[in-house]
């Protein structure tokens, strides 16, 4: 009986996983919207990469710091936006998420990812780094990656939005956005987010930009609609 | 056997002394003022070190030459007073030695060291740290704005911890991974690290001085040619100390005014 009954709900798991792969999207509803500024933001400053030269030579011009990054129509980029409460959490998808020093800069700026998801950071560059991430709640490490190293394999198992730094190269400076579920979405210079295959429910929408603070938003999702919630940040001169 | 050492250590000595005298190894270029001042000391202190070393060694070597071969049981000689006489004379002998460079080289040391810049002189301050050199221009105000340590913000690019939102004197500060300096003009250097010892170098300034964490420090020089000259630091500071330079970029006055005016619009 015991059996049996194991072997039905095993069939019903592989039913239901079936249909979350190759079946219809999942339904459920959608949240989008974009993410501008109002005022006058920084003035980003060339990075000057004089003592690398093998990574001041991959540019024509000095690359721009990526603390602020703006579009047209005031849109603001490198801002991540998440379900901060009312979804349960996610287990960890088995897709390493990839975070990459190459040009003595990261890529991307702002990487989001999942607790306990697998991050690999690789090393394209022809100088060493010592890659720093800076958690407050997560245990804190840096490693040294010589050129051709392997990327290297990390989880975080807290989470927690920190800073990532180079030991090495003082100008180098990223983000880690490490989240609790699958709903969130990192802005590019158009602003634009959209978080989709909301079940039903209320929930609270955060968007956090690193030099301009943190907004939430609630937010009420029934069947499969698609609300449409904008944040605007306040830039600051300086 | 003891006739062969004697052969053998003036072998050493006078191997030792040819490429010395024949100036295998030459001095860099010397593009400042004041270095040729230092590359006269260490011409000196060469000459008089390498004439008592070739000079003991002869000496060692002739003096092994004459007692080889003794006989067995014959009775050993003692120099005419024993050795007291010998260890006073080095003393003395040495000690003279060593003052006299110091008394002479105190010129080359005080003209960097323990003399104020000329009124006019360029400042540009140099900041250390794991692991780069940063350098911070007065830009068009000619007025640094004042550091905080608690607005350092490195993915920022903010170096040095200016504030400025709040200190206008800090907006037109101008900084640079590379010193850039503009030929034959006074430059004075004031010097701060930002975390541990580091060390200013530029072989071709004749120039080398610690960084000290607390310490303000400042020296000065004036940069004789155009071209552009590695800066690296000589001090063990950390896993990136190998990997620690700048460049010193001499100018045209031209140039480097335009180099200024460029910065300052970025």
């Amino acid at each position: 009986m015991q059996k049996k009954h194991f072997f039905i709900s095993g069939l019903a798991l592989l039913a239901a996983s079936a249909v979350a792969v190759a079946g219809p999207k999942p339904a459920g509803g959608t949240v989008s919207g974009k993410v501008t500024y109002e005022g006058t933001p920084a003035k980003m400053k060339p990075i000057d990469m004089s003592k690398e030269p093998s990574c001041a030579k991959m540019y024509t011009t000095p690359p721009l710091a990526e603390t602020v990054v703006t579009g047209a129509g005031n849109s603001l980029g490198n801002v991540v936006v998440y379900v901060s409460a009312g979804a349960p959490d996610d287990a960890a998808p088995s897709t390493a998420a990839v975070f990459t020093q190459k040009g003595c800069r990261y890529i991307p700026h702002v990487l989001a990812f999942q607790v306990n998801q697998e991050i690999k950071i690789a090393n394209e560059d022809q100088t060493s780094h010592n890659i720093h991430p800076l958690p407050k709640l997560n245990r804190e490490w840096n490693k040294s990656q010589p050129p051709g190293t392997p990327p290297i394999t990390e989880k975080y198992d807290k989470n927690e939005i920190f800073a990532v730094k180079c030991n090495v190269h003082p100008w180098m400076h990223g983000n880690f956005a490490v989240l609790k579920n699958s709903h969130y979405a990192v802005t590019g210079d158009g602003g634009a987010f959209s978080l989709a295959s909301l079940p039903p429910g209320k929930y609270t929408i955060t968007a956090w930009h690193e030099s301009y603070g943190e907004q939430t938003q609630d937010v009420t999702i029934s069947g499969s609609e698609t609300k449409t919630i904008n944040f605007v940040f306040k830039a600051k001169p300086y | 056997m003891g006739k062969l050492l004697a052969v053998v250590l003036v072998i050493i000595a006078l191997a030792s002394a040819y490429p010395i005298v024949t100036n295998m190894f030459e001095l860099p270029k010397d593009i400042s003022t004041h270095g040729h001042a230092i590359d006269e000391q260490i011409k000196d202190t060469m000459l008089e070190a390498g004439i008592s070393f070739v000079g003991a060694q002869l000496v060692l070597a002739f003096l092994v030459w004459s007692f080889a071969g003794r006989k067995e049981g014959s009775a050993l000689k003692n120099f005419p007073g024993g050795a007291k006489i010998m260890v006073i004379g080095a003393f003395v002998l040495v000690g003279t030695e060593i003052l006299a460079l110091g008394v002479m080289g105190q010129k080359a040391w005080a003209n960097v060291y323990f003399t104020s810049p000329a009124p006019g002189a360029l400042q540009v301050q140099a900041q250390a740290e794991q692991f780069a050199f940063y350098f911070r221009y007065a830009g068009p105000d000619g007025q640094f704005g004042t550091i905080h340590p608690d607005k350092i913000d490195e993915g920022n690019q903010n170096y040095f911890g200016l504030d400025p939102a709040n200190d206008v004197a800090a907006r037109d500060d101008i900084v640079s991974g590379e010193l850039v300096v503009p030929v034959n003009r006074e430059v004075q250097l004031l010097m701060h690290a930002k975390d541990v010892g580091h060390s200013f170098y530029v072989r071709e300034l004749r120039i080398q001085q610690d960084f000290v964490p607390g310490l303000d420090l400042s020296l000065h020089f004036t940069a004789t040619q155009i071209g552009k000259y590695e800066i690296v630091c000589t001090q063990l500071c950390g896993l990136g100390h190998y990997n620690m330079k700048a460049y010193l970029n001499v100018m045209s006055q031209e140039d480097y005014d335009k180099w200024q005016k460029e910065q300052s619009t970025q």
